[in-house]
């Protein structure tokens, strides 16, 4: 099936159904779940109001920790069989994975003020986060800095990899050590311990943030496909001229 | 209505959070459009060159 869609036309087939689809069905469950959140949901027994801020920091913490994953396999995928396609989805996944750790850091902050009394903490869960959003940021800095492209994919591939060892310590941070950060109560093995009116605005806002990250990453693919048809076009030219100029002298 | 502004007491939390996320969401499906359209542009230009 891998080798099937790494063919970039069949790709493109895919993604010209896809992107529509997963975009109009981010619009319409980001609609259903603000409506959940604010007006179909109770105030929590003890956070009281404060509960509504789960329903946006889960979501870009759970999306932080997926397109990581997904980074990782698209780095596996381009390491193991050099399809050019997983090294482009790898590119374009990175700084989105970003803007998800800092979108969960900033509204864990902004949550962790009123209920545990500080925005910051370093302990286990908070710091991984952090080295998390560190390492998307080494694994794009160091791309951009490898100017051979393939240098830049297979090196990047690399540091992809063994990041994965922090994206298990991220999960786990809450079980292994002590942290003011509670532990998972929706993805565990006995079952979700949140009550459903709670449950439901936030898998909506779950899904519905899945959907965007997947439209984002299509939608960014075919646009740096163009980008790329374009920098072989502008190389081809290059060499033209150079072969021109040597011709003439 | 300013009852539900007021979020309990905690809008000064609540809110904050809210206008982040949707502006982030915002600002990534916008700037993945302009990203298109910057891309499409400069594919053009070089292949009229071409012409």
């Amino acid at each position: 099936m891998l080798s099937y869609f790494s063919n970039p036309q069949r790709f493109d087939q895919l993604a010209r159904v896809l992107i529509p689809l997963f975009g109009g069905l981010a619009l319409i469950l980001l609609g259903v779940g603000v409506w959940l959140s604010f007006f179909a949901s109770p105030p929590d027994y003890q956070q009281g109001e404060t509960i509504r801020i789960m329903y946006v920091h889960v979501p870009a913490a759970y999306m932080a920790m997926a397109l990581y994953a997904a980074l990782a396999v698209a780095s596996f995928v381009y390491f193991v069989w050099r399809h050019a396609l997983a090294d482009a989805a790898a590119e374009v996944i990175a700084p989105l994975g970003a803007v998800f750790t800092i979108l969960a850091l900033f509204t864990g902050s902004l949550w962790g003020k009123p209920m545990w009394g500080t925005w910051w903490e370093w302990d286990a869960r908070m710091t991984s986060v952090l080295v998390l959003l560190l390492v998307y940021l080494g694994y794009m800095a160091l791309r951009a800095a490898l100017e051979d492209a393939q240098q830049a994919a297979r090196t990047g591939a690399i540091l992809a990899m063994a990041g994965i060892i922090n994206l298990v310590i991220v999960k786990f941070s809450v079980d292994w050590w002590s942290s003011l950060h509670q532990p998972a109560s929706v993805i565990r093995f006995d079952g979700p311990t949140i009550h459903a009116s709670q449950l439901w605005p936030l898998a909506v806002m779950a899904v519905a943030y899945t959907f965007l990250a997947g439209w984002l990453v299509l939608y960014r693919l075919r646009s740096q496909a163009l980008r790329r048809r374009a920098r072989t076009l502008q190389r081809q030219r290059e060499q033209v001229a150079r072969q021109l100029e040597e011709a003439v002298s | 209505m300013s009852e539900f502004l007021a979020m309990g007491g905690y809008a000064a939390f609540v809110w904050p959070t809210w206008v982040a996320s949707v502006l982030a969401l915002v600002g990534l499906a916008v700037h993945a459009l302009l990203e298109r359209r910057a891309a499409r542009e400069a594919l053009r230009r070089l292949e009229e060159d071409e012409a």
